[in-house]
């Protein structure tokens, strides 16, 4: 079925595409596959449509969010632009704390479906668009924030749509890898499939940001969403700018797939993944999100260049 | 036996500046009681009260998260790239 009578409604079921090129080994007696979820096919292109839409529809059904109403929500971009497009739709308005150290084309997006923009310092990065918007929470009580970082329905769209989306088309599934921000994706999508596939492992891959990122200052500052439980993780990963990009590069030239930087992030994970598998000869078949395209990244510089120019550019911004 | 352990900028008034400093140790656990001999104080910052890591604290070898290779008993060789980072948030 590929008719809908809305664009929400064409939110998930998007496709598994394997990568024959990319995998340590694509046939043979014990094959080590990677499959990518093309979860930039969503209505905005990004896999934050799936959260957006599902923290929105529980909001108006438990009557926190009603006609007319504005949504507050802190965001370094996708999860804005999803929520931009749910809210003209259904008739809010939005306003998105977003650091100022993200791209140009985050901010366009968000300009053009309506969105207000409030500037956070891009020093401490998504921290303190997250203690900006609480401020703001608590200045203008009329708005509603969704909060991504602590909303049930956020892994809950993942609980119920990515995780049975990607059992259902791979049910060999061994490992499943995707990007730890809100960490929705990973503990909904990884709560599903470790239920129905108790050996699975679930792998998170974080972007390693520059130093200004990281600039708090003190460590009591630092933040751990209260969505994320580690019990569901079976290994983590820090991905360097320079690794996320060598990746990111890898999927054009090898399989065609123009993504985003956090992808890249994701795909260097699941190959450290997958190459272990392969040295010990053992089968896998390797599942990964690809969050977005990487057209809202193309003024950052990422995609021009050496591979160290490109990873000196994209030094303080936030590109997942 | 020399571990490179690359320091946050949060964590550097510990180490007159430097951004990465070498320290020896068997397990994380050691080249933590290593690096506080060296750098005073540093030790405090990372592990709490209770003995374990600090909550806002991430530990990477080899940029994999010690929280899935044992914690503070994560085994170290000759050569590993340490990187502590603080928690901060994505998405």
């Amino acid at each position: 079925m590929t008719r809908y009578d809305s664009l929400t409604d064409a939110t998930g079921d998007t496709p598994l595409v394997g990568l024959p090129r990319l995998s340590p080994r694509w046939e043979g007696t014990n094959p080590v596959r990677l499959w990518a979820k093309l979860e930039d096919r969503n209505p905005t292109g990004s896999i934050k449509d799936r959260a957006a839409l599902a923290m929105v529809r529980a909001a108006e059904a438990d009557g926190r969010l009603t006609p007319g109403c504005t949504i507050l929500e802190p965001t370094s971009g996708n999860t804005g632009i999803s929520l931009a497009m749910v809210a003209k739709l259904h008739g809010y308005g939005l306003v998105c704390v977003m650091p100022e150290n993200t791209s140009i084309e985050r901010r366009q997006l968000l300009e053009m479906f309506g969105a207000r923009i409030i500037s956070s310092p891009a020093a401490g990065g998504s921290n303190q668009a997250v203690a900006t918007a609480k401020q703001l929470a608590e200045q203008y009580p009329d708005w509603v924030m969704l909060y991504q970082y602590g909303n049930p329905a956020n892994a809950r769209a993942h609980y119920e749509g990515t995780g049975p989306e990607i059992l259902h088309d791979l049910p060999t599934i061994t490992h499943f890898v995707a990007g730890l921000g809100t960490t929705g994706t990973l503990m909904g999508a990884g709560r599903y499939l470790r239920e129905k596939v108790p050996d699975v492992s679930i792998v998170a891959a974080e972007p390693r940001y520059g130093e200004l990122v990281y600039g708090l200052r003190n460590i009591d500052e630092g933040f751990v969403p209260e969505l994320y439980d580690d019990s569901v993780l079976t290994s983590r990963f820090s991905v360097t700018s320079y690794d996320a990009l060598r990746r990111t590069r890898d999927l054009i030239e090898h399989e065609g797939i123009f993504a985003g930087i956090s992808t890249g992030a994701i795909l260097h994970a699941a190959l450290s993944i997958a190459d272990r598998v392969a040295a010990r000869d053992e089968r896998a078949d390797v599942a990964f999100v690809v969050c977005d395209g990487g057209w809202k990244y193309l003024s950052t510089g990422a995609y021009a260049g050496s591979l160290q120019q490109a990873a000196e550019q994209l030094e303080g911004q936030l590109w997942a | 036996m020399a571990i490179e352990v690359k320091i946050p900028t949060i964590l550097r008034t510990y180490t007159a500046g430097a951004k990465a400093v070498d320290g020896s140790g068997e397990t994380l656990s050691a080249l933590i009681d290593d690096l506080d001999a060296s750098h005073p104080g540093i030790k405090g910052r990372l592990i709490t009260d209770d003995g374990g890591l600090h909550r806002f604290v991430n530990v990477y070898v080899n940029d994999e998260d010690v929280r899935f290779t044992g914690s503070l008993d994560t085994a170290l060789k000759d050569g590993d790239a340490v990187t502590i980072l603080p928690a901060v948030a994505g998405g």
